[in-house]
């Protein structure tokens, strides 16, 4: 890695009351790799990605982005900054379309005077863009378009957020366990989604505990221990048992590693 | 005091009572003698025209008055409250209007138990005797007058098509005493006087209720025009419900089919009088019921002796008029000029 | 990406025949077992259908039972005249109920906007415009006054209205002394304070411009609600505020929007209610905020957020009118007529949460 890193945070803190979920974190992630993060439940890896993207506001420790400190204050303005992100609660509204959800705070008005005027929505161009979206996810169980997202179920939810996010991301893209709910094939397709994305040049982040899904695509592998990075492992060069032993404190890993 | 700093520990009390339900208290003139005056709400002109006249009394007669008031008409729990606060202040009188005549009895009967002389204003207590004694308007007895009123000022009584506009589903009795007064005076037999609509009158339309404001007056009357358009006597339970069935009327362009009665002299009633809107209207006297239960405490306090009642009535009468500029031979009334210079509010 | 096999993938083992997936879009045939799970599915996806048979059922009903006094032109116009006011109290009552909140204090803003403007225009001798305009504005901050406590301060909605009710309904009875204004005053000073009273004869009908304007408040903002991004963002917040601010929506300035236009809202129906009424009356409407809720419950929308069409209010706001006009001219006693609008309150929402079982 000689690039500088796109992404990159040092001595995150996050205090929620007495339960320290950010304890001293760095993070880097570097242009077009896959870094997935792994670590325990309650390591603070949702809490690590929140900071990144202006959902929670750290208690100390800096982040930049390519270079430039950044200071989000809401998932807006990361949003604004080209940071997308699939979030582990997912952020959709139940109520709502498949279609609102996927333009939720970009929606596309209609040319002319009823859409600067009247600030009427084009329903059409959206349906039209979902819809292509879902599809290169494979998602074709879905129905309609129209249909609320609370009449789906669980990985179809988890498509749609991941759709979204691999539509609109244009500098980083984090998805937090983006295929804990989904089937085989779906998590596949989700696995091919994020190569795909890669390919175009965009970084991903991924939280995951599906060490053999994290082996698989990612090109680092960052494991969060305790609030803090532990380290950072080379899938080639360590195995599963190894990531799974740094992780959960029964192995202490070397020094190259944590200096990374 | 200037008229601004009124007004707002006006503001600060309603909102205080408005928000907490604690009732608010206003403390007036230092002396000897305590006495309260609970009254049902501090912001009807009628209430406010009340704690005028006590206020003003005791000022006079060195007497130190304490104020309250529910927040609504029909908040028993503040006017309770208000009791026990009076009987633990070691109050020598209690005067008030009760928001509901029989579930403030027992609170009562113990201010009396507490040698507390308790005089019921304007709204007379279930039984009545539950107080030491009643200072009210004859509301039966106003009913009457406009009813006798209007009966005399219709060429044909017995081609009356008649709206009866009361005050809410409740029939508390204020509103039976003056519905009944008002048929009873028209000419009506009224069967049960204590109970509204049990008429078999062809005469009567209907009734409806306008909890005592022009849009419930509103309301109702163009409900009651709905059965028979034809209405040509409208009985109002206030003034505020008789602009309401004029607004109704005169949408229809019916506003001269109907003669208008009502009861209070408030003096936007009393203007509309002088402006033809209603046709009579009878007077009550708030501030007078105030300063005479002052009075009563005073003497009270001094000798003992409690007020009596009116003759062949089970209560103080402080009298009503009838206000009208269309006189009628054989009722007394004085004119919509004479009445501005008394009304209230 | 195409479905072709990727030869550089790695995937695991137990997925080698995915490319041989079913790649057709899915086709069910809905296997609703009843008819009335049928008509439980319709509801979900249409819930303003529930009041709309309601209101079209109550109509037939009454018209059978209280016969042509009901059911002519003159007496529906009626209807219409006299839930006017109530009914834009429940349009803007709506707004807040899809963002998950309640507001006590729709009607005392209204009440309060209506003296304002009267004191304004009939006593202190401002002209009328002038004087609505000083109207729109105060009840647009009364509003903006409840949304930055809820928004800002974090309290909850309920608690927020029920101490803004409180204050705006003193200030009303301070600036009023309790004391109406009276029509005649009203066409004297500022006849402009009447114009929704203004009633146009149609062939039977009177219909008031105060009932156009409560129509044409439902048709602008159902249309914000739903053909404009503002309008998915309200429902968004309602239906999951976290969500919503995660997916990007800037809630608090939605919220503080949704909070000011339902405070002009009542300062529009504070405007009309001076033409309905006639007189500027302190005293009106006390029940108002809680007739609007019951419109809007009724209508169908859900107290918990994010779901029901705002032209169900306007249905709920009829179905009470409709109820109480024809239990009258069937001479039925105001007490029963309270008694079955509760009836229905409840009715309404029991359905609701079955309509919401779909979902389940
Ligand atoms: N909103 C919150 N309030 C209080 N504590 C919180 C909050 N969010 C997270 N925490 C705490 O912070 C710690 C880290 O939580 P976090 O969600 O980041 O873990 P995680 O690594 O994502 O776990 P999982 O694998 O289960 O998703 C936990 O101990 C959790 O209890
Ligand atoms: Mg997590």
């Amino acid at each position: 890695m000689t690039q500088a890193p796109i992404l990159k945070a040092r001595g995150l803190v996050k205090r929620y009351g007495r339960v320290t979920a950010l304890d001293n974190a760095d993070f880097d992630l570097y242009p077009g790799e896959i870094l997935a993060v792994i670590g325990d439940n309650g390591a603070g890896k949702s809490s690590l990605i929140k900071a990144i993207s202006g959902a929670v506001q750290v208690d100390d420790g800096k982040i930049e982005l390519e270079g430039k400190p950044i200071n989000f204050s809401s998932p807006l303005e990361a949003r604004d900054a080209g940071i997308e992100t699939v979030y582990q609660t997912l952020a959709l509204s139940p109520a709502l379309s498949i279609t609102d959800n996927m333009f939720v705070g970009r929606e596309i008005r209609k040319p002319g005077v009823l859409g600067s005027v009247f600030k009427m929505l084009d329903h059409k161009a959206m349906e039209k863009f979902a819809r292509d979206r879902l599809s290169e996810l494979g998602l074709m169980t879905i129905q309609s378009i129209n249909q609320a997202v609370e009449t789906l179920s669980g990985g179809q939810r988890q498509g749609v957020a991941v759709a979204r996010a691999a539509a609109f991301g244009s500098k980083v893209i984090i998805l937090d366990e983006p295929t804990a709910a989904l089937g085989v094939k779906e998590s596949r397709k989700v696995l091919e989604l994020i190569q795909d994305v890669r390919s175009r040049g965009i970084p991903i982040v991924l939280i995951s505990h599906n060490m053999p899904h994290v082996f698989e695509v990612a090109d680092r592998i960052h494991v969060h221990r305790l609030g803090k990075r532990l380290c950072v492992i080379d899938p080639k060069e360590n195995s599963m048992s190894d990531a799974v032993a740094y992780m959960t404190g029964a192995k202490t890993p070397p020094e190259a590693a944590v200096a990374a | 005091m200037t008229n601004k700093t009124i007004k707002m520990a006006l503001l600060g009390a309603t909102a205080l009572t408005l928000t907490a339900g604690i009732a608010s208290a206003e403390s007036h003139v230092k002396g000897d003698v305590n006495a309260c005056l609970i009254t049902k709400t501090d912001t009807n002109p009628f209430f406010v025209k009340m704690k005028e006249g006590a206020v003003a009394q005791a000022d006079e007669l060195g007497i130190q008055l304490d104020t309250f008031a529910g927040k609504i008409d029909g908040d028993v729990e503040t006017q309770v409250a208000a009791v026990e606060t009076c009987i633990a202040g070691g109050a020598e009188g209690i005067l008030i209007t009760p928001s509901d005549s029989r579930a403030l009895v027992p609170v009562i009967e113990q201010a009396r138990e507490n040698g507390i002389l308790v005089i019921a204003l304007d709204t007379p207590f279930e039984p009545s005797d539950a107080a030491d004694a009643t200072f009210a308007t004859d509301n039966f007895k106003a009913g009457v007058l406009i009813g006798e009123w209007a009966a005399a000022t219709m060429e044909d009584p017995s081609s009356a098509k008649i709206a009866m506009l009361d005050l809410n589903p409740s029939e508390v009795s204020v509103d039976y005493l003056r519905n009944q007064g008002f048929l009873t005076g028209f000419g009506v037999d009224v069967k049960d006087e204590t109970d509204i609509g049990d008429e078999d009158d062809p005469r009567i339309v209907g009734n409806d209720v306008t909890n005592g404001n022009e849009q419930g007056g509103r309301q109702a009357m163009e409900n009651l025009l709905q059965r028979d358009p034809g209405v040509n006597v409208v009985y109002t339970i206030n003034e505020p419900a008789a602009a309401g069935a004029y607004e109704a009327l005169r949408s229809v362009g019916l506003q001269d089919q109907a003669l208008i009665v009502s009861v209070d002299g408030g003096c936007p009633g009393v203007q509309n009088i002088a402006e033809g809107v209603i046709g009579a209207t009878s007077m009550q006297f708030p501030l007078k019921m105030a300063s005479l239960g002052i009075e009563a405490i005073a003497e009270y306090a001094e000798t003992g002796a409690k007020p009596e009642n009116s003759e062949g009535l089970d209560f103080t009468n402080t009298g009503v008029t009838l206000v009208t500029d269309n006189p009628v031979e054989g009722i007394d009334s004085i004119t919509s000029e004479e009445a501005l210079e008394q009304c209230w509010g | 990406m195409s479905d072709t096999t990727d030869p550089g993938r790695k995937g695991q083992d137990y997925e080698q025949d995915l490319d041989k997936s079913d790649v057709s879009v899915a086709e069910f045939k809905y296997l609703h077992n009843s008819p009335l799970d049928r008509i439980q599915h319709a509801l979900h996806g249409n819930p303003t259908l529930v009041p709309v048979i309601v209101l079209v059922a109550a109509i037939g009903v009454f018209g059978l039972i209280a016969g042509d006094r009901f059911f002519s032109a003159f007496n529906l116009s009626l209807i219409l005249q006299q839930v006017s006011i109530i009914g834009i109290l429940a349009a803007a009552q709506s707004l807040i109920i899809i963002t998950a909140g309640i507001d006590l204090s729709v009607a005392a803003i209204m009440v309060l906007m209506a003296v304002v403007a009267g004191n304004l225009a009939v006593y202190a001798g401002v002209p009328a415009p002038i004087a609505l305009l000083v109207a729109f504005a105060g009840g647009t901050g009364c509003g903006i006054m409840n949304g930055l406590l809820v928004t800002k301060v974090k309290l909850p909605p309920f608690i927020t209205t029920l101490g803004t009710w409180s204050i705006f309904y003193a200030l009303n009875l301070w600036l009023s002394g309790a004391q109406s204004i009276r029509s005649q005053d009203i066409d004297a000073e500022a006849p402009l304070l009447k114009f929704w009273g203004i009633a146009l004869e149609v062939g039977g009908a009177r219909v008031t411009l105060g009932s156009l304007l409560m129509v044409a408040v439902f048709l602008v903002l159902w249309y914000m609600l739903n053909k404009t991004a503002w309008g998915r963002h309200v429902y968004a917040i309602g239906d999951d505020k976290e969500a919503a601010e995660l997916a990007g929506i800037r809630t608090d300035r939605t919220l503080l929007s949704v909070y000011g236009l339902a405070g002009l809202v009542c300062a529009v129906a504070a405007w009309a209610s001076i033409g309905r009424v006639g007189s500027i009356s302190p005293q009106a409407f006390y029940e108002g905020n809680l007739q609007s809720i019951t419109a809007v419950v009724i209508g169908g929308i859900s107290l918990f957020g994010g779901r029901g069409s705002i032209l169900g209010a306007l249905f709920g706001a009829l179905i009470v009118g409709v109820f109480q006009s024809g239990l009258r001219l069937a001479g039925v006693d105001v007490l029963w007529q309270v008694f079955a609008i509760g009836w229905l309150i409840i009715l309404a929402v029991a359905i609701d949460q079955w309509i919401r079982k779909v979902s389940a």
